[in-house]
């Protein structure tokens, strides 16, 4: 659906997005995952049309965004940052005059708009001027529109930007339920964000590109030194002795928690799994062992991990 | 084309959705009401043997009209839009840059005839009370409203152009108006300094807004100002046009 090779797109002075390819198969939700300023807006833009690439080319369902833009917008339903809207107008009107921007003869438009309406939860507000709506509802009347020419390729930037809780859940839902019949490209910020709704991710830090997998290889990716926790009752200086005896440990931290369990941490070497080491060692010994357990790298370690590659390694 | 009637369409609603259509069209009224006030009184004491239109619109109020308004007719334009980010919006549905432009421009240029309504009905008032049968014909009306179209058109699209370079309202109202502004101290130039050689007087009358303003008023439709007035509209329009498919290859 989408191809992007070797797009590259400087502002005046400053390399915004350098040099960077993958591409989004027809029905992935992709995430673009970044800092601020790491290009996922810029790569966006590009792709919608509004702003040319210096070098390198994109490509949505086939057609070149720059040579033929009108018919990549026409497949496309563009999403903004901020989610910018006429304030003046209301959501019923808006949404039709989106429709008919796009193409939608007056029949057509209509019985769309209707059904984005819907879609959105914006049944209730359709006489209501957008202006006065609160943050939650002007998202969804993007969305909306975003929606409202049933587009092949949907490309929302930072579509969750500002909501409460509530808020977000809804719109992450109404993401979800789109991945059906839409292919889905999505920037955001917020790594649980992308961890829930996306298929794969492509990480972007200073406008390349550092990763770009699904959510459980990339924890596969960096899963191998992730630590062991183990909460066993013994004497810590029965535990120390023991365990630093396994070869496999590379550190071994031992804090008391609470009665008489003590709290081990072990680091591994070359990415072993310690579990069935520490297990079988407190069978022999008799340990009463009450959790082991491999901390599961949240998207947060990973993306640090991947951002900072060497200053990891150093520290 | 289907576009550009619903470009159109949200672009005039969008003057009458804001106050400030409605404080321009009230300043204009009051503006021309102060005009009809002034023409009432030169009537009633001597008898002119001008037409009432020449009386009317010939005075420094036209021009201060004309100035002052078209640039807060046109500031908002491109400018709003780029500074709330609906330009991005607009501009990556399928329509086409000349769309856009031409529908902007035309919603202004409606906005802008309608705003000199009032003024109509005040010349009607006039004629209909001046017991004099040819104290209006719709010879030299029809040249008023020409001269006002004409104008109005060129100042609008110099107003268009300025908007469409920046993203803030103010500093497109302020580039238009003192385009404005200069242009209208070189043609009062041109109508006070007399001109010495031969070519200032070829050139020189090109730029006397007052006295080819003069001739509308008479129901004088000089071929001349026509090309020139619709030709540098076309121009700045074009040069919108140029600064809007600018993002395309900046």
């Amino acid at each position: 659906m989408i191809e992007v090779a070797n797009l590259t797109k400087r502002y005046a002075g400053r390399t915004a997005v350098a040099d960077i390819s993958f591409t989004v198969a027809r029905g992935e939700i992709v995430g673009l995952l970044g800092a601020n300023g790491a290009g996922k807006s810029t790569t966006m833009r590009v792709l919608a049309g509004f702003l040319p690439a210096t070098s390198g080319t994109a490509r949505v369902a086939g057609y070149d965004v720059f040579y033929a833009s009108d018919e990549v917008r026409r497949r496309i339903g563009y999403m903004p940052e901020n989610n910018p809207l006429y304030p003046e107008m209301r959501v019923r009107e808006y949404l039709k005059f989106r429709a008919r921007l796009k193409g939608l003869g007056w029949r057509h438009s209509r019985r769309r708009v209707d059904t984005v309406m819907e879609q959105c939860g914006l049944a209730d507000v359709g006489r209501r001027v957008i202006g006065q709506l609160s943050k939650g509802y002007r998202q969804r009347v993007g969305l909306a529109d975003a929606l409202v020419h049933e587009p092949e390729l949907l490309i929302l930037d930072e579509p969750t930007i500002g909501l409460d809780p509530q808020q977000i859940r809804a719109v992450r839902q109404l993401i979800k339920s789109l991945a059906e019949k839409h292919t889905v490209l999505i920037s955001t910020h917020i790594l649980p964000e992308a961890e829930m709704t996306c298929n794969r991710m492509v990480i972007m830090l200073n406008g390349k590109i550092l990763a770009a997998d699904t959510p459980d290889n990339l924890q596969r990716l960096v899963a191998g030194n992730s630590q062991i926790i183990a909460e066993i009752a013994a004497s810590a200086e029965e535990l120390r002795e023991q365990l630093v005896q396994l070869p496999q440990v590379a550190h071994l931290d031992i804090s008391a928690v609470d009665g008489t369990f003590l709290r081990c941490a072990l680091t591994p070497r070359d990415g072993v799994d310690l579990r069935p080491l520490v297990w079988l060692l407190a069978r022999e010994r008799g340990w009463l062992v009450r959790e082991l357990t491999r901390s599961r790298h949240s998207l947060e370690d990973i993306y640090v991990q991947i951002t900072r590659p060497n200053e990891e390694e150093e520290g | 084309m289907r576009i550009f009637w619903t470009l159109l369409r949200r672009e005039l609603a969008a003057f009458f959705l804001s106050v400030t259509g409605y404080i321009i069209i009230a300043a204009v009224t009051f503006l021309v009401g102060a005009s009809f006030v002034m023409l009432i009184k030169n009537l009633g004491t001597d008898p002119i043997s001008m037409p009432i239109t020449e009386v009317f619109f010939n005075s420094f109020l036209f021009w201060i009209i004309v100035i002052l308004v078209t640039p807060v007719i046109t500031m908002r334009l491109f400018a709003l839009e780029k500074a709330s980010g609906t330009f991005e919006t607009l501009m990556t549905t399928p329509v086409g840059d000349l769309e856009v432009v031409l529908a902007k421009y035309t919603a202004a240029m409606i906005f802008y005839l309608l705003m000199w309504l009032p003024a109509l009905a005040c010349l009607l008032i006039v004629g209909h009370f001046a017991n004099e049968k040819n104290a209006l014909d719709a010879g030299t009306l029809g040249g008023v409203y020409l001269g006002i179209f004409l104008s109005g058109g060129l100042f609008l699209s110099a107003g268009c152009f300025a908007s469409s370079l920046t993203r803030s309202q103010v500093v497109a109202a302020v580039v238009s108006l003192a385009a404005g502004v200069v242009l209208l101290i070189v043609a009062f130039l041109a109508q006070v300094v007399p001109a010495t050689d031969q070519w200032q007087e070829q050139i020189i009358p090109y730029f006397n807004l007052f006295k080819q303003m003069d001739d509308f008023t008479r129901g004088v439709v000089n071929t001349q100002t026509v090309v020139l007035y619709a030709s540098l509209t076309l121009f700045f329009l074009f040069l919108t046009l140029r600064v809007v498919e600018s993002r395309r290859w900046r």
